[in-house]
């Protein structure tokens, strides 16, 4: 395991507190689908252009995306990399669980089969009582 | 509503992370396998690796410590941590560390049992970003696959 960078963690703050807005997802998700305008970005959602301006600086600055130099156009396109990591991030962190929850639901299945043997003998499991019992209700 | 199995892993806030998962048991069990030493050593841990160390004091004020060897020779992994509430067979609340890191994570774990099912609700809360990112390997050193449709596919699952 090695420790993130000061510069690579604050990165990862940028693009997580980035992708924390739905608005801003929508547009990732849009973006994802190759480079847009900011009125064609715009043109789904029911806001200004203005509005729409400031998502994506935000995501400018979090390096989500970058705009091109086209003065007039300025298209905007998805940086990959960045979305990768912290994509990559977020997988790796489940892989941990898992794995570890993928070998405690086979525990269990033992467990609850070593209490139904131990205890099987004096009274029914607790399932088949249940039934019984909503059977009997009706 | 959940599937047994199916782990939902969310970013609620820039320092937490909240897991849900169904197991196919009764409370009770998955508690006992979340706090007893000899049923924790059979499967925490991620593929690969072994929990080797597993001390747990298991009162308020008691402190834990786990030891994990890694797939490769001589990589392992040390964490150790406080019980801070215990409500049996129901909720925790502990510190966690890792040696090698500096900065601490209170996780909050909550089970819940309907028709024979438990749902489990761990909510772990970093002092730090630098912590968070600590308790997994980092993927940013190792180029990751930039596939459009799986940077799309994961954005609605952050919610």
């Amino acid at each position: 395991m090695q420790l993130l960078g000061d510069e690579r963690q604050q990165q990862l703050d940028a693009t997580f507190a980035a992708l924390a807005d739905p608005t801003r997802r929508a547009i990732l998700a849009r973006l994802a689908n190759g480079q847009a305008s900011v009125t064609e970005i715009a043109e789904p959602f029911a806001m200004t252009q203005p509005a729409i301006s400031k998502h994506l600086k935000v995501l400018e600055r979090a390096g989500l995306i970058s705009r091109g130099r086209d003065a007039q156009r300025r298209p905007c396109r998805i940086e990959a990399k960045r979305l990768a990591a912290a994509n990559r991030w977020l997988e790796d962190y489940r892989k941990f669980w898992e794995g570890s929850f993928g070998r405690l639901d086979d525990l269990l299945d033992e467990m609850k089969l070593d209490e139904s043997k131990t205890t099987g003998a004096t009274r029914k499991p607790a399932t088949t009582d249940k039934r019984k019992r909503k059977q009997g209700d009706l | 509503m959940l599937n047994t199995g199916t782990l939902r892993i969310t970013t609620p806030t820039d320092n937490e992370i909240v897991l849900t998962r169904v197991f196919d048991a009764p409370r009770h069990l998955v508690f006992d396998a979340l706090t007893k030493p000899d049923l924790l050593k059979r499967w925490f841990g991620p593929h690969g690796w072994t929990l080797v160390v597993c001390e747990v004091d298991f009162r308020v004020g008691g402190a834990w410590r786990f030891v994990l060897d890694g797939p490769e020779p001589g990589r392992s992994m040390g964490m150790r941590g406080t019980y801070l509430e215990i409500e049996d067979g129901v909720r925790t609340v502990h510190t966690e560390a890792f040696d090698e890191y500096p900065g601490n994570s209170v996780v909050t774990t909550v089970l819940t049992e309907k028709d024979g099912r438990t749902t489990l609700t761990g909510t772990v809360r970093y002092d730090s970003q630098e912590v968070r990112d600590a308790v997994v390997n980092s993927g940013m050193e190792h180029g990751a696959a930039e596939t459009y449709d799986r940077l799309a596919a994961m954005l609605p699952s952050l919610g």
